[in-house]
C-alpha cells in the first residue's frame, strides 16, 4: 500500500457535468495514486460513468480540470486518452470474433506500419500475458474464448497499448467466482508493477476484497472521498451509497412449494447461429418456490428462457399446468401467465424510442380496460401506466417519457412492473439485476420474495450466485446446454456451484479453465 | 477547431419538425446558388414558381390535381416506412392499380352504360386489389423467404411498367397509339368544373374527387395508428422489432398486411389517377409519382397530415417545373431537398460541438 499519499497518477478536480435536469457530477474530486486500485462505488445514476467518461475524453466537463501526472489535460478521444496512458475496459466487449486475439489487439494501432509480423506480434502479446499471468492463448479465434477470457484480451489490448492507468467498468459482472479470482490476480500484479486500477463496481464484497482506498458517489456527488479500505466497513459503505441503512435481510415466508407449473422435459434446442445450445435439458418449478439457474453467458439459459417464453423454437416437452406450451406464439405464452424479465433491456424488454406508458402496455393492450374493441382507451392506458409508475417508483419526468431516456435501474422497474402486473402464473426473470445499483437490486429481490409468497413458480437465470443463494429455494446448475447440478437451497455451496459453472464438475478443473482454442464450439459462447 | 456529434437527451418535440423546415430553407437556398450561378435571379424564380402554383385559383387547383396521386402514394411510402419496410415500389403499384381501374371499364368488367354510383367504387377496388396484391408479392416473399424488399419492389417497377406498355400497346390500343380509347363518363371521377352549371366561379377547376381520397386515406390512417391496437403494434414493431416479438405480435403476418395495405394506396392513387385526370389507361401515365412519394414520405416523417402538405409542395414545385426555364430546376430542387432532410436526419438525435483549443498530449 501507498503511504504516505504519493503524486497522484491521475488527478480530476472539481468536475462538474450538468445534463438537462440533472447535475451528472457536482464538484467531484478524484484521484488515483501509482500503484494502487481504486474503487468507485455507486448506484446506477451516481454519475460513475460520466466522471469515466470524462476522464476518458468522452465528454467535455462544465467546470473542473483534469491532471495527469499534475499537468492539465484534455482528451478529445479514447485514442488521445490510451495514447497518454489511460485505458478503459467497459462492460460490453469491442472484439471482433472471427480474428485472433493477437489480431484484435493490434486492430487500430498505428504500427506495424504497414507488412504484420502477426507471430512477432503473438510472442509479444504471449509475453505481456504471461508478465500479468492471464491464460491467453494469442493465437485463439475471439470467437472460441469464454468471456473471462475476452476480458483478458480487453485488458491486454490496453495493456499493450502501453496503459498505466486502467478504469475497469463492472468487470466482474460476467464472470463466474473462478474468474473473478484470477481477474483480481492480475489486478494485482499490475498494480505490483506501478500500474494503476480503477475499478467500478456496486457490489460491496468485491471492493472490500480487491481495493486499496474506495471514493463513494451518490447523486452527482463524492460522499467517501479515497478512503482506505481498512477504514471502512461494508455497512458504512452501503450507508454512504445509497444514504439510509440498506436492509441486509429479506423477509422470506417459509418454503411451501404447490403444484408443479412448469415442467420441462428433455428439450433441446439450437442458438440464433444454429449450433446445439439445449441438448436435453430437465427441471420443473413449483408454485411458490425460486429455482436458481446457475450459468455462465452463453451456457444455453438464455435460450431455455426463450423457449419457454415462446421465442424460440424447440424439440422436447415444456408443458404449463399440463398444457404443452413449447413452439407457440409467444402470444400465447402472455395469455397463459407467462411473465419474462428478457436479459436484454433494451432491445428486448422494452421499445426504446416509445412512452413509458406505451411500454407499460406493452402486454395489456390486447384486453379491456385498455383495449376498446379495436381501438386502444387512451385514457385507460394512462391511468395505468400512471398507477404502474406510482406503484413501482418508476422515476421518469412524465409517462410520455421516452423509455431510452431511463436510467438502467428504472428501466428494470418499469419492467417488472408491467411483468406483475399481469398476474403471471410463472415468471422467467432473466440476469434482473445486472448493472443495477444496490438500492435497485433490493427492489428487484423484494419484489421476486413478494412474487413467490402469492404463489408464482419463479425460474431465475442469474450469473450472480450471491444472488440465487440469497433468493433460491433450489438451485440447478447449467453448463454446456445441460442442467449438471441440482442442490436444495440447504445443501448450496458457493464454491461446489462456481466449479460445476464452469465445467469443473465431471473431472479436471484445469482442462476447462485453460485457453480453449481446443474448447467444444458450445461453450465458446456469444 | 475540430467538429463532434454528442447525442441530444433533451430534444423537444417540436426539434425534428424545425430540422425539417430548416432543411427546405436550406435546400432552397442552395438551389437560389445554383440558379445564380448560371445567371438567374433566384429571388424572382422562387416568385415565379410560387406563382404559377399558387397565384390563382386556378393554378391552386391544378397544383391539387398534381398533389393528390402524391398524398396517396405518400401515405403508402409513409406507412411501409413507419415499419422500416423499404417499399419503393409505390410506382409500379400505382401502375397496377390504373391498369387495375382501367380492366373494369376496357375488359369489361361492367358492361357499358352501368351508372357511375356503381362503376366509381369498383374501379375504386380494382384499382386498390391491383395495388395490393402487387404489394402481397413482396411482402409474401419478405415474410416468408426474407428477400430483400428494395430490390424486389424495384424489380416489379419495371413489371407493372411493362405490363401497362403491353396493354397499351396491344389488346387495349385504340388505334395502335400507345393509349386506351377514352373511359365513358360515367368512369370519370367528379370534379369541381362539373359543377359549373350551377356555380359558374367552379369553371375550369379541375380538382377531382381523388383529393378526397387522399385526405380521408390520411385522416384514417392517423386514428388507426395513433388510437387502435393495430397502430399500436405497428409502432412497437417500427421501434424495436425484437421487442415486438417478445409482446407476442405475430411480425411475418404484419409484413404482409402492411405490404398489402400500402400497395392498395398506391393502387388507389393510380385509379385516381386514370379516373380522375387522364380518363384513359396510357403509357407514361406516371412522371414518377412513385419516386417522389419517397421524398415525401421522408419530407413529412412519416406523419399522415405532413403527407398532404409535402405532397402540396411537391405538386407546386412540378407545376412550375413547366412554367420555368430552364425546366430541370425543379427536379434539382427536389433532389436538394431530399439531400437536406436526409442530412439533417443525424441532427434529430445528436448536436455538434465545436471544440476550438487543441487538447494536451503528453
Amino acid at each position: 500500500m501507498t503511504a504516505p499519499a504519493p503524486a497522484p497518477a491521475l488527478q480530476a478536480r472539481g468536475i462538474v457535468k450538468a445534463f438537462p435536469g440533472i447535475v451528472a457530477n457536482d464538484r467531484v474530486d478524484f484521484d488515483v495514486r501509482p500503484g494502487e486500485i481504486h474503487a468507485l462505488l455507486g448506484e446506477n445514476g451516481a454519475g460513475k460513468s460520466t466522471l469515466m467518461n470524462i476522464l476518458a475524453g468522452l465528454y467535455r466537463p462544465d467546470a473542473g480540470e483534469i491532471l495527469l501526472d499534475g499537468r492539465p489535460i484534455a482528451f478529445r478521444s479514447p485514442r488521445e486518452a490510451i495514447a497518454a496512458g489511460l485505458g478503459m475496459v467497459h462492460q460490453h466487449f469491442t472484439l471482433v470474433p472471427s480474428q485472433s486475439v493477437t489480431e484484435n489487439i493490434l486492430l487500430g494501432l498505428d504500427r506495424p506500419r504497414f507488412r504484420l509480423q502477426v507471430g512477432k506480434s503473438e510472442a509479444e502479446v504471449g509475453r505481456l500475458a504471461a508478465q500479468f499471468g492471464m491464460r491467453v492463448d494469442p493465437r485463439a479465434k475471439i470467437w472460441q474464448l469464454s468471456v473471462g477470457e475476452q476480458q483478458r484480451v480487453e485488458i491486454l489490448k490496453m495493456l499493450y497499448r502501453g496503459a498505466r492507468i486502467l478504469i475497469m467498468d463492472e468487470p466482474t459482472a460476467v464472470l463466474a467466482p473462478q474468474e473473478i479470482e484470477e481477474l483480481f490476480r492480475t489486478l494485482r500484479s499490475m498494480t505490483a508493477d506501478g500500474r494503476s486500477v480503477v475499478f467500478i463496481s456496486h457490489k460491496l464484497g468485491e471492493v472490500m476484497a480487491i481495493a486499496d482506498r474506495i471514493t463513494v458517489m451518490r447523486r452527482g456527488r463524492v460522499t467517501a472521498a479515497g478512503i482506505s479500505t481498512a477504514d471502512t466497513s461494508k455497512t458504512d459503505l452501503a450507508r454512504r451509497m445509497v444514504g439510509r441503512e440498506v436492509l441486509e435481510r429479506l423477509e422470506r415466508t417459509p418454503y411451501a412449494p404447490g403444484d408443479v407449473i412448469l415442467a420441462v422435459q428433455d428439450v433441446h434446442a439450437d442458438n440464433d447461429r444454429g449450433l446445439p445450445a439445449l441438448r436435453g435439458v430437465s427441471l420443473d418449478v413449483r408454485a411458490g418456490e425460486i429455482v436458481g439457474m446457475a450459468a455462465v453467458a452463453g451456457n444455453g439459459q438464455s435460450e431455455l428462457a426463450q423457449v419457454i417464453t415462446g421465442l424460440r423454437a424447440c424439440r422436447g416437452s415444456v408443458t404449463m399446468g399440463g398444457e404443452q406450451v413449447a413452439n407457440r406464439p409467444a402470444g400465447q405464452a402472455i395469455a397463459r401467465g407467462i411473465a419474462h424479465v428478457p436479459e436484454d433491456r433494451t432491445g428486448v424488454g422494452s421499445s426504446p424510442n416509445l412512452s413509458v406508458a406505451d411500454n407499460l402496455i406493452m402486454k395489456r393492450y390486447r384486453a379491456a380496460p385498455v383495449a376498446r374493441g379495436w381501438f386502444i382507451d387512451d385514457t385507460a392506458a394512462r391511468r395505468l401506466a400512471e398507477g404502474l409508475k406510482n406503484e413501482y417508483a418508476i422515476a421518469t419526468p412524465s409517462i410520455d417519457t421516452e423509455a431510452r431516456l431511463l436510467s438502467g435501474g428504472n428501466l428494470q422497474r418499469l419492467i417488472f412492473a408491467r411483468e406483475i402486473d399481469s398476474g403471471p402464473r410463472l415468471m422467467v426473470a432473466v440476469q434482473p439485476t445486472r448493472g443495477l445499483d444496490v438500492g435497485a437490486i433490493e427492489a428487484v429481490h423484494r419484489v421476486l420474495l413478494e412474487r413467490r409468497a402469492a404463489g408464482t413458480a419463479i425460474l431465475l437465470i442469474s450469473e450472480d450466485l450471491d444472488e440465487i443463494l440469497s433468493l433460491a429455494d433450489r438451485v440447478d446448475v447449467m453448463y454446456e446446454g445441460k442442467v449438471v447440478g441440482s442442490f436444495g437451497a440447504a445443501e448450496a455451496d458457493i464454491h461446489a456451484i462456481g466449479l460445476l459453472m464452469t465445467g469443473g464438475g465431471g473431472g479436471d478443473m484445469d482442462a476447462s479453465a485453460a485457453p480453449s482454442t481446443a474448447a467444444p464450439p458450445v461453450s465458446a459462447g456469444r | 477547431m475540430t467538429l463532434r456529434l454528442e447525442l441530444r437527451t433533451d430534444a423537444p418535440r417540436w426539434w425534428s419538425g424545425a430540422l425539417t423546415i430548416m432543411a427546405v430553407v436550406f435546400a432552397l437556398t442552395a438551389s437560389g446558388l445554383v440558379i445564380a450561378a448560371v445567371g438567374g435571379d433566384p429571388i424572382r424564380a422562387y416568385l415565379h414558381i410560387f406563382e404559377a402554383a399558387f397565384g390563382s385559383v386556378g393554378v391552386i387547383s391544378d397544383t391539387l390535381v398534381k398533389a393528390t396521386p402524391l398524398i396517396l402514394t405518400g401515405l403508402a411510402c409513409s406507412l411501409a416506412f413507419r415499419m422500416r419496410l423499404w417499399n419503393i415500389g409505390a410506382e409500379g403499384q400505382f401502375l397496377l392499380g390504373a391498369w387495375g381501374a382501367a380492366a373494369v371499364v376496357l375488359a369489361p368488367i361492367l358492361p357499358a352504360g352501368t351508372p357511375a354510383i356503381v362503376v366509381i367504387p369498383v374501379m375504386m377496388l380494382a384499382g386498390a386489389l391491383a395495388g395490393g396484391l402487387w404489394g402481397f408479392i413482396p411482402g409474401i416473399l419478405r415474410a416468408r423467404l426474407g428477400v430483400n424488399e428494395i430490390i424486389s419492389t424495384l424489380m416489379l417497377n419495371y413489371i407493372a411498367l411493362s405490363w401497362v406498355q403491353f396493354w397499351v400497346f396491344g389488346p387495349w390500343s385504340e388505334g395502335g397509339f400507345q393509349q386506351t380509347r377514352p373511359f365513358p363518363p360515367e368512369a370519370w371521377l367528379p370534379r369541381l368544373t362539373d359543377l359549373a352549371e350551377a356555380y359558374p366561379v367552379l369553371g375550369g377547376l379541375t380538382v377531382h374527387l381523388g383529393l378526397i381520397f387522399g385526405i380521408v386515406a390520411a385522416a384514417v390512417m392517423w386514428v388507426v395508428l395513433e388510437r387502435t391496437r393495430w397502430g399500436y403494434e405497428i409502432r412497437l414493431l417500427g421501434d424495436s422489432p425484437r421487442a415486438a416479438r417478445y409482446a407476442g405480435i405475430d411480425i411475418k403476418q404484419k409484413i404482409v398486411v402492411i405490404f398489402i395495405i400500402s400497395g392498395a394506396l398506391a393502387g388507389l392513387a393510380g385509379m385516381s389517377e386514370v379516373s380522375g385526370v387522364v380518363h384513359r389507361l396510357q403509357d407514361r401515365i406516371s412522371p414518377g409519382y412513385g419516386f417522389t412519394a419517397i421524398i415525401i414520405a421522408y419530407l413529412a416523417r412519416f406523419g399522415p397530415f405532413r403527407v398532404i402538405v409535402a405532397s402540396i409542395l411537391f405538386g407546386a414545385l412540378i407545376l412550375a417545373g413547366r412554367e420555368i426555364q430552364p425546366s430541370g430546376i425543379p427536379a434539382m430542387i427536389q433532389g436538394f431537398i431530399l439531400f437536406s432532410l436526409i442530412a439533417s436526419d443525424v441532427l434529430v438525435r445528436y448536436r455538434i460541438r465545436i471544440h476550438r483549443q487543441s487538447p494536451v498530449v503528453t
